[in-house]
């Protein structure tokens, strides 16, 4: 139910979104219509932060109480992390080239979101790569906590390197906002929400249904005759 | 908490997940007891031996050994135990004495060196004192796990199927020094398939069976046998 | 405590034995550096400017290896669980193990960093102290996390392979303060900040304090 509810708040904004931003949104005077990627680059940016907390909140949870809910929790986390890194990933090489020329400018917000990105897969590699439930569940809780504990010392050196070396002038978050942008960017941000949203909670209802089918299999198949 | 238990076990519960492994064992085994405990494969031996020794949390239960509550003070607990399974815990690099001396070190084991010397002949491998780890037997490597596992005198000494794999003569002696440690006031837990072998020295046999105590009785007692049948026997040709 | 030093002085003991985990360590930096030597000869970049990095992949890809070949051991006939039923605490045996593979990478470090100089045509003098401080400090770095993350990684199916894909994202904050504080000394005109060090310090700190906490989740069955 509260699926069906975020899908259609997704959708529902998703329409009028796209209106405002390539068509209402005004074109930008420097960089033209390329700009327009912004709208869709800082939410992804941001949900790739709100990723990292949740990651965060759900391996401690797990590691306090155990229930394999926090678990489901913190890998939905994870996975959404690496989707929408990889999306806003994206954003950032189609933005790049025509603005900068370059592909990827390794600025210290990109770099920082490189990496958090590389943090992202490993956790969901470690996942992966366990055997057992249980221990996928404490081990990545416990990677969780190691990884997300990184970003902050990420963030310090990463801008640290950047007063050390020139870094380009113009980035996605560009100049100020003309007044006539500001529903675009608005608009992007709650449709992104939303779509985040009813992924997250698809994801973890997902992973309930996993378990179960397993839970079904092993009776299914140690069932003493 | 009364001390004259050597091992106290409330409503002990383990889960993997869906999987329940125990589902709730209660236990009381005295000081000076020498219990076998039977089971088929799977039914929580192991699982049981393991939370006692601190190497797994329980997922409910109390458990307290020598009267210490094993989740408040595992160190403690730990001084108090020997484990020995299938694994041998021997560096490959170093020889049997310097591995013990190492364990000594870490049990806080008084005449260290002394204690080293008498066991290692009484397991026979005085002559193989000083050659690395590395060129050993699997009979022999079991042989220094039992001197390991004596070494600083435990209380409580939990053996997980100690008999598989082991020859004649290294059976005779781990079961002369298991009685010898039990005349001595200390207490023995042992898991094994084997009948005669775990009725042998037992003072007390249990039977665990899906993850619970489904009988217990004195060791010598006849109805141990028809038990033994019921559970163990018949899982095992099914 | 007495315990710590126990195994401290088991791992050394074991090492000198066989000398299998340092001279993999060494061997391997080695390569590393010969290898960038021939890679940036015929681009001629030039190599005081790369050298910084060159050493501190060398170091990172030589500290991975290490902790492999330390966990190793201890997987080995199921050392690892003896050391558990020892009446120490997890923490405690996470410190152990720490100085233990600390130890190896500072004897690896101290024979690595001549020959880099040789490669590198750099001077002997007293810069070469620095940086062999900031090398000091930036093992330790890596050792408090990675030695956690060896535990972690040798539990799955990939076992030794995943370690560098947990380890090396986790330990870049670590590399680029390490390698901007060596190329502070070591290219003329750099310009320095001291709060490359402040940075490596907190990290070391924050780790050593998180996996002293967390070890004992990841060791248990």
């Amino acid at each position: 139910m509260k699926q069906r509810i975020l899908a259609v708040l997704a959708l529902a904004t998703m329409i009028p979104a796209l209106y405002l931003i390539f068509i209402y949104a005004p074109i930008e005077v420097t960089q033209g219509n390329v700009q327009r990627i912004f709208y869709f680059h800082v939410p992804l940016a941001t949900a790739g932060y709100v990723s990292a907390g949740l990651m965060f909140i759900g391996s401690l949870m797990y590691l306090i109480k155990r229930d394999l809910k926090w678990d489901r929790f913190a890998a939905a986390a994870g996975e959404m992390g690496v989707l929408f890194l990889t999306a806003q990933l994206w954003t950032a090489i189609h933005w790049a080239k025509p603005i900068w020329g370059i592909w990827f400018a390794f600025d210290s917000r990109g770099t920082l979101q490189l990496v958090l990105y590389l943090i992202f897969i490993s956790s969901v590699m470690l996942r992966a790569y366990l055997p057992e439930r249980e221990k996928q569940a404490k081990l990545g809780a416990v990677f969780g906590i190691l990884a997300m504990i990184d970003v902050p010392f990420n963030y310090l050196s990463i801008y640290l390197f950047r007063t050390q070396h020139p870094q380009p002038v113009v980035s996605p978050g560009g100049g100020g906002l003309d007044p006539q942008m500001w529903p675009a960017f608005i608009a992007g941000f709650t449709t992104l929400s939303f779509v985040y949203a009813y992924l997250f909670v698809r994801r973890i209802e997902l992973a309930k249904v996993e378990e179960e089918v397993d839970y079904l299999s092993h009776l299914a198949f140690s069932h003493d005759v | 908490m009364s001390a004259t238990f050597a091992l106290r076990a409330e409503d002990v519960r383990k889960t993997f997940g869906h999987f329940t492994a125990l589902a709730g064992v209660t236990l009381d085994v005295k000081r000076g007891e020498f219990l076998t405990l039977f089971g088929r494969n799977g039914a929580g031996k192991t699982t049981f031996l393991k939370i006692a020794a601190t190497l797994m949390r329980a997922t409910h239960g109390k458990l307290w050994i020598e009267g210490i509550d094993i989740r408040e003070q595992p160190e403690e607990t730990r001084r108090h135990i020997g484990f020995l399974s299938h694994n041998t815990y021997l560096y490959r690099d170093l020889n049997p004495v310097e591995n013990l001396r190492f364990f000594a070190q870490l049990y806080g084991v008084s005449n260290a060196e002394e204690r080293i010397r008498s066991l290692l002949d009484r397991v026979g491998l005085k002559r193989r004192a000083s050659d690395p780890v590395r060129a050993f037997s699997r009979g022999l490597h079991q042989r220094v796990g039992i001197a390991r596992v004596m070494l600083h005198e435990p209380s409580l000494i939990l053996l997980d199927e100690p008999y598989t794999g082991l020859d004649a003569n290294a059976a005779e002696t781990l079961t002369t020094m298991l009685q010898e440690n039990v005349a001595a006031g200390r207490t023995v837990i042992l898991t094994t398939h084997d009948l005669e072998q775990g009725l042998r020295s037992a003072t007390r046999a249990a039977i665990i069976d899906r993850g619970k105590i489904v009988f217990a009785a004195p060791g010598n007692d006849p109805t141990v046998r028809e038990a033994y049948d019921q559970f163990i026997r018949v899982g095992l040709t099914r | 405590m007495k315990a710590i030093w126990s195994i401290i002085f088991k791992d050394v003991v074991v090492e000198l034995r066989n000398k299998e985990t340092l001279s993999a360590m060494i061997m391997f930096a080695i390569l590393i550096l010969v290898i960038f030597s021939f890679a940036f000869e015929s681009s001629g970049v030039d190599k005081n400017a790369i050298a910084p990095g060159c050493l501190w992949v060398a170091f990172s890809f030589a500290a991975i290896l290490g902790l492999n070949r330390s966990l190793a051991k201890e997987l080995d006939n199921e050392c690892l669980q003896g050391l558990l039923l020892a009446p120490l605490s997890r923490g405690e045996l996470y410190i152990a193990k720490v100085a233990g593979n600390f130890i190896f990478m500072l004897v690896a470090e101290l024979v690595i960093l001549p020959l880099f100089v040789v490669i590198n045509n750099l001077k002997f003098d007293l810069q070469l102290l620095k940086v062999t401080g900031i090398g000091f400090l930036g093992m330790l770095a890596i050792a408090s996390v990675g030695t956690i993350l060896s535990v972690l990684s040798s539990a799955t199916r990939m076992k030794e392979v995943m370690q560098p894909v947990l380890q090396i994202p986790l330990t870049i904050p670590v590399v680029i303060c390490a390698v901007e504080a060596t190329a502070g000394l070591l290219i003329p005109d750099y310009g320095e900040n001291s709060s490359w060090l402040s940075i490596l310090a907190g990290f070391t700190i924050v780790y050593l304090a998180v996996s002293y906490l967390l070890f004992e989740f990841a060791v248990e069955d």
